[in-house]
């Protein structure tokens, strides 16, 4: 037993820190809030650095790495609230390279950074509903996964749909997701610029994220021969990779709060050393330090132990949603009343946790299906 | 990263359960209708079994090879646990001893108390326990009170009392932690000492909890006689001594902390075994929160070992995970018992016993609020609460906390 990081993974760690930290993402998350400046483009970086192939097989020019190399760079976006493509982009790559009816050319583009795709999440059967279910644009009823039909010989499929909140879409060249035939999942990619196709970008609460809501009417799609683990595989991967995004912004947020904790005085004594503060510090501490132990769970068993790996990333995702709502609250309180204004970074995370909580099927999903996991190994025993 | 064993893990894996398939019918059965009832006859079946598991290897893996252990790491620790429970036998009874007493006296002992107590302590032969935690000295390990005088021809006499003590009713010996000089700040007057529970003097009476079981003990010391060889460690190097036990015991935890049964497959299962909560929204939300946390313990257990082999210490932030599980399982516990409604706290019920004993662990090994300041101190680096104790003698120190209130 091993769960320490390779020495490959502590260079691919390092290696993303400091390309991402040639950047200003912190003030750029403001300044982009404000509509002052858009965001720097992080994409040429993440090609330089070799990103959006991590999941492609090095058959097809990718890096054929795993999960868990992949939330090694996610947690290093999340620290600096960069907006790298990835989350949208890797989920995407992981369908096509399961499936033996990818084109070739596109997977090497898309190794490359020279096509970026975006996943489209749709949530799978659990232990309480067969459905393929999709964020909803609004409220609380989650409609159903997209509909494919086929003309007469089967040779064109066209996908109808609206999907909503999807990370990365705007920009995407080609749209990757699941898509019911005759009922039955199946693996599709649709170009972005086919007919049918609109992808409309969402002013997010967190600028740093970039939303889409998109549109299929009748979109011609190439259907991929992906199986029904590979396509549910994607959405538990999305999981992973989301939380281990938001466990970077908790490191920074826990750092910040740490730092003024110990300079920050008050009635003679550092902030830091009254209880009230150090015990909420240290809870923060406690679900990063849950939720790192997860991230191993969800990267090791997604080729250690796929029969887990729906499980391991739900509960990596669970923990480290409540983790991040956790540290931008105490973040603030820790700060005292800067900390909810504009001057201060505070604000930033705050924004971040708040928009996270309710993407990629929300922490509170991510949360029902450990429950509904655990509920049918229990059945199954 | 790799969960799996390496080849010699898997070949010593394959030992030890080969050895567990030919001698499980041996072990006593403490569980079902055949259970053993009366607890002496538990205490000595029990013991007799730890002999067998220490004359297989099974006992003190990690001890020193001349100390009768088999001097493997960790690992194979944890292998042996993990067999034990898949074979659904128990583990040795003097888990106190051999996981946090004896290498406590491996690492300070003088040679001829290692050569006296180590063997008779890894066969169960002589069971120890603990003799740390006081009614005024919990949390605050350091402020203990129980008094060991030095006598002129070089013994010692010993007067006080210990809680929270564990197998006392039938141990041999404890490991007392003694104040010795009460002129100096009060982490340097401490000793510690072996005492023979045996000695007159000794009192020990059961301490019934919210359950109604008497799973620890008060014990009593009423001018006890102790010889000179009774020291551990040195006069007056009691808190350094005392600080190796603590260490051990979280790596105790480390790779047991789910022996304790809190764990997210068992709570599932009894959710799942009610068909309507098994589907309700609010019940699933509960079990997926809880789960999810006791899930990481598991892995932080993990990454635990993983330290422990590359000769790395774990370090207070171990502590954390206590917090989760204890939390997680009176959570659990509040949930199934909302579920099942007032039977779950039948006699019998194994819920009713959980959720009897969780308020009591979650000071056991220090109280939560104390866990958090040192994590907090230790880990995060912020800086400590104003102490009043700091180099003041402790004969002082009484009149000092009077003064403050």
């Amino acid at each position: 037993m091993n769960l320490a990081l390779s020495d490959e993974q502590v260079f691919l760690r390092e290696a993303a820190r400091g390309a991402l930290s040639r950047f200003k993402t912190i003030e750029a998350a403001r300044e982009a809030l404000d509509g002052n400046a858009p965001l720097p483009d992080l994409w040429p970086t993440a090609c330089e650095a070799g990103w959006p192939g991590l999941l492609i097989d090095e058959s097809t020019g990718g890096a054929g790495l795993d999960a868990f190399d992949a939330m090694l760079v996610l947690g290093e976006c999340g620290r600096v609230l960069a907006g790298v493509a990835l989350l949208g982009h890797l989920p995407a790559t992981a369908i096509l390279n399961d499936s033996t009816g990818a084109p070739k050319d596109l997977l090497e583009q898309l190794a490359t950074g020279a096509k970026r795709a975006a996943y489209l999440p749709a949530s799978p059967p659990s232990d309480v509903s067969q459905e393929w279910t999709l964020d909803p644009a609004h409220g609380l009823a989650r409609p159903s996964a997209p509909t494919a039909v086929q003309d007469g010989d089967g040779n064109q499929t066209r996908v109808s749909g609206r999907l909503s909140f999807v990370p990365d879409a705007p920009g995407a060249a080609v749209l990757v997701g699941v898509a019911l035939l005759d009922g039955k999942p199946t693996g599709v990619a649709i170009d972005d610029d086919a007919p049918g196709v609109s992808v409309e970008a969402v002013q997010g609460y967190d600028a740093t994220r970039s939303l889409g809501h998109i549109t299929l009417e009748d979109a011609p799609a190439t259907v991929l021969d992906s199986s029904p683990e590979s396509l549910a595989g994607a959405w538990h991967l999305a999981q992973a990779l989301i939380a281990a995004e938001s466990l970077g912004s908790v490191e920074t947020a826990l750092d910040a709060s740490v730092a003024y904790a110990k300079e920050r005085h008050t009635f003679g004594r550092a902030i830091g050393s009254y209880q009230a503060v150090k015990h909420s510090l240290t809870e923060v501490l406690r679900q990063l330090e849950n939720g790192r132990s997860l991230l191993y769970y969800a990267g090791w068993s997604r080729t250690g132990k796929p029969e887990e790996f729906p499980l391991a990333a739900s509960a990596a995702r669970s923990v480290a949603g409540r983790a991040l709502d956790q540290a931008a609250r105490t973040m603030i309180s820790v700060h005292g009343g800067i900390g909810a204004t504009w001057e201060h970074d505070a604000p930033l995370y705050f924004r971040r946790a708040q928009l996270t909580r309710r993407l990629l099927g929300g922490t509170a999903g991510a949360t029902d299906r450990v429950a509904g996991e655990l509920i049918a190994q229990a059945s199954a025993a | 990263m790799d969960l799996d064993d390496t080849p010699e893990q898997a070949a010593y894996r394959a030992q030890v359960r080969s050895w567990l398939t030919e001698h499980k019918s041996q072990a006593p059965v403490l569980t079902g209708p055949d259970a053993l009832k009366d607890e002496d006859e538990i205490v000595t079946a029990r013991r007799a079994w730890q002999g067998k598991l220490a004359e297989a290897g099974l006992a003190g893996v990690t001890w020193p090879k001349e100390y009768g252990g088999q001097g493997l790491g960790p690992i194979e620790q944890l292998i042996c646990n993990q067999e034990i429970g898949q074979a659904k036998v128990p583990g040795i009874l003097d888990a106190i001893g051999v996981g946090m007493l004896g290498p406590t006296l491996i690492a300070h002992g003088a040679e001829e108390q290692k050569a006296r107590y180590l063997g008779p302590m890894l066969h169960g032969d002589e069971v120890w326990c603990q003799l740390f935690s006081e009614p005024a000295a919990g949390s605050d390990l350091a402020a203990v009170q129980a008094r060991a005088r030095l006598q002129d021809d070089g013994s010692w006499r010993l007067s006080g009392q210990k809680v929270w003590t564990t197998n006392a009713q039938f141990a041999s010996y404890g490991l007392l932690l003694a104040r010795t000089d009460s002129d100096v700040p009060k982490h340097k007057g401490m000793t510690m000492f072996i005492v023979p529970m045996d000695a007159a003097g000794v009192t020990v009476r059961g301490l019934r909890q919210i359950s109604g079981e008497a799973e620890f003990n008060e014990v009593f010391f009423d001018d006890v006689a102790l010889d000179s060889d009774a020291v551990v460690g040195g006069v007056g190097n009691g808190w350094g001594t005392a600080l190796t036990t603590l260490m051990f015991e979280r790596v105790t935890i480390g790779l047991g902390g789910e022996g304790l049964g809190y764990n997210s497959t068992r709570f599932a299962q009894a959710i799942a075994e009610d068909e309507h909560a098994r589907r309700d929204p609010e019940v699933r939300h509960q079990l997926g929160e809880i789960a999810s946390e006791l899930l990481a313990v598991r892995f932080t257990g993990y990454r635990t070992l993983t330290a422990l082999q590359k000769g790395q210490i774990p370090g207070p932030e171990a502590g954390l995970a206590k917090v989760t599980i204890v939390n997680g399982a009176i959570k659990a516990g509040d949930l199934i018992t909302d579920v099942i409604g007032p039977d779950a706290l039948a006699q019998d019920s194994e819920w009713a016993y959980m959720i009897s004993f969780l308020p009591g662990l979650k000071s056991a090994g220090g109280t939560e609020e104390i866990l958090r300041n040192t994590i907090g101190e230790r880990v995060l680096g912020l800086p400590p609460e104003p102490r009043l104790d700091k180099g003041i003698p402790f004969s002082e120190l009484r009149s000092k906390e009077t003064a403050a209130a």
